[in-house]
């Protein structure tokens, strides 16, 4: 009997070693990034262009370049995101053909993201002759955030109560009029949540843009989608691998990467916040 | 009332094109795989490019394109993450699942949605910064980019999937399981391991197939912290050049249309028929599971 509680101490014990050993290793990445990239962050390096070469300056137009990427993906993606994920939870009648659009839409998600590079080099690049350019780039991270807005949207739809589609069929509503001031309302919040979560995904993603866009260093803005871009996760791997003076520019990595991990912890608050008042406002 | 039914109709029939997008892109992207890597095989014989160890596209004269080399790198950076990923993940999940009080609970799932969130680009810089020196000191190594280095983020990387799967498989068993093992006497460790864990096992097998999906098709981080000699690896302490990490490196260099740029197609094939293959293991895990349970 004293070797069975034994056991249960070691194995439990074990767990949570696990347990911690995953919490540690989030906060070594966080604290490493926060100690030194805090010295690299100044209001100049978040408004100012690179100079002299990237070793000085800031890394004003590989944010813009970010923020401007991001929007074409969610111009894209959320649309049709949502239009599926209403298809799939209020038309689909479940069955062999529904059940193979969600086994795509899963193996969707697991498609290497360069192999979405590819994809986007011979379809919008070359296909469409959109270049390399925001647009081919935003398209492509579309392509790539789509099975996860279908999926959280979906989710989001799942929780609206069946009586609220009902009330408003029973009224005389049609599918579609039940839809949009029933349940569309109500899984909003939800889908607010998981769009941000993916986009800030697509927004981190590098491979996908290697090719169809983000460049090196340029000295103006993009002013048309049919321009290339700086991007920050792109501006990071340069600064960490391909520059000629990589321990001299070793500080603006630094800070770069914490601008990352900044967005990454603002957005998930944000999804985090929007989720507990959301869950809260159904529980009543 | 006829016009009513008929706006209802091409609405239903707009969300149902809109439905069915993510298979046209899933088979768009394979055809287009298909269509641009078969052109490789005009110039290379299918088999010295399935089973060539070297691949050198640019030599002079005779150049090579065989990915045996880069497979065998994939291949052996994967293993290595999920050598550690497993036990971590599925402790932890396993941690959260039947320990972790809620409160615990609650603090523990932002932590790895952030881990999940964080860029692979980030990953890749830990890497070079971080594991990188602490490998070349421990191993007494000139560089610490190298096949483990690419492991040990491959490995943190695929936690949060490993972990999120498993612990949802580990709370599907239904409880009445759990309370017929406490009847018999069994303390909560053997009931853990004896019942819980047999019944959800493929659960966990699923979540250990997305895993290896996710580590197979990185890209930045192995780009950035494995070092990229294009040459068969030997040991875990060798710089190696993977799949993704070649296709990226290339892509950008080589003129369209020739065979090297083909090639690098053909590689994405093989890339996307390998996740294609794992994610589909996964879902007949899971869907022979369901059926088990009902």
């Amino acid at each position: 009997m004293k070797l069975k509680r034994f056991e249960e101490a070691v194995g439990f014990g074990i767990l949570g070693l696990s347990a911690i050993t995953v919490l540690l290793i989030l906060c070594i990445i966080v604290f490493d990034i926060t100690k030194k990239g805090a010295g690299a962050i100044s209001w100049q390096f978040l408004v100012d262009f690179p100079r002299e070469g990237m070793t000085q300056g800031g890394i004003f137009p590989a944010i813009i370049g970010t923020i401007f990427v991001t929007f074409i993906t969610a111009l894209f993606s959320i649309p049709l995101g949502v239009s599926a994920a209403i298809y799939l939870s209020e038309y689909a009648k479940e069955g062999r053909f529904t059940r193979f659009i969600r086994v795509s839409i899963r193996n969707l998600a697991g498609v290497p993201s360069i192999v979405y590079g590819l994809f986007g080099v011979a379809l919008f690049v070359e296909g469409l002759r959109f270049g390399t350019s925001v647009l081919s780039s935003g398209l492509t991270l579309g392509l790539l955030t789509l099975p996860w807005i279908i999926a959280t949207s979906e989710e989001a739809f799942k929780t609206v109560p069946q009586s609220y589609r009902e009330g408003a069929l029973a009224l005389g509503a049609t599918k579609w009029q039940s839809i949009r001031s029933n349940v569309l309302p109500s899984a909003f919040p939800g889908i607010l949540t998981g769009g941000i979560l993916g986009l800030s995904r697509a927004a981190g993603e590098t491979a996908p843009i290697l090719f169809t866009g983000v460049a090196f260093y340029l000295p103006r803005l993009p002013d048309s989608v049919f321009d290339q871009f700086m991007a920050l996760p792109y501006h990071l791997y340069i600064l960490s691998t391909q520059h000629h003076a990589i321990e001299q520019v070793r500080p603006l990595a630094y800070g770069t990467a914490l601008v990352l991990i900044a967005l990454v912890f603002m957005v998930n608050l944000t999804a985090i916040i929007l989720r507990y008042r959301y869950r809260k406002k159904f529980s009543m | 009332m006829n016009l009513v039914r008929i706006k209802e109709k091409a609405i239903h029939f707009f969300f149902f094109t809109t439905g069915i997008s993510a298979v046209i892109i899933l088979l768009g992207i394979f055809l287009m795989l298909l269509i641009r890597g078969v052109q490789t095989f005009k110039d290379v014989p299918f088999f010295d490019f399935l089973l060539g160890i070297a691949w050198n596209p640019s030599a002079y004269g005779e150049p090579s394109y065989g990915i045996l080399s880069m497979v065998v790198s994939t291949v052996m950076v994967t293993l290595g993450a999920i050598i550690i990923a497993v036990p971590l993940g599925i402790g932890t999940a396993g941690y959260i699942a039947e320990i972790a009080s809620p409160k615990k609970r609650e603090t523990l799932k932002p932590v790895i949605e952030i881990l999940a969130g964080i860029p692979s680009v980030v990953m890749g810089f830990i890497g070079i910064v971080l594991v990188g020196p602490v490998i070349a000191k421990i191993f007494g190594l000139t560089s610490g980019l190298n096949a483990l280095n690419g492991s040990i983020l491959l490995a943190v990387m695929s936690l949060p999937t490993i972990i999120s799967v498993s612990e949802d498989a580990i709370r599907a068993v239904p409880k009445d399981y759990n309370e017929a093992s406490y009847a018999l006497g069994a303390s909560r460790w053997t009931t853990l391991i004896r019942v819980t864990l047999p019944a959800c096992l493929s659960g966990i097998v699923a979540s250990v197939m997305l895993g290896i999906g996710r580590a197979i098709g990185e890209t930045m981080t192995v780009l950035m912290v494995t070092g990229n000699t294009p040459a068969m690896p030997h040991s875990f302490f060798d710089s190696v050049k993977t799949m993704t990490a070649t296709i990226a490196i290339e892509l950008g260099e080589v003129p369209y249309g020739t065979t090297h740029y083909y090639a690098l197609f053909a590689v994405g094939a093989i890339l996307f028929l390998t996740s294609f293959g794992v994610n589909l293991v996964a879902e007949l895990v899971t869907v022979k599971h369901r059926r088990g349970r009902a």
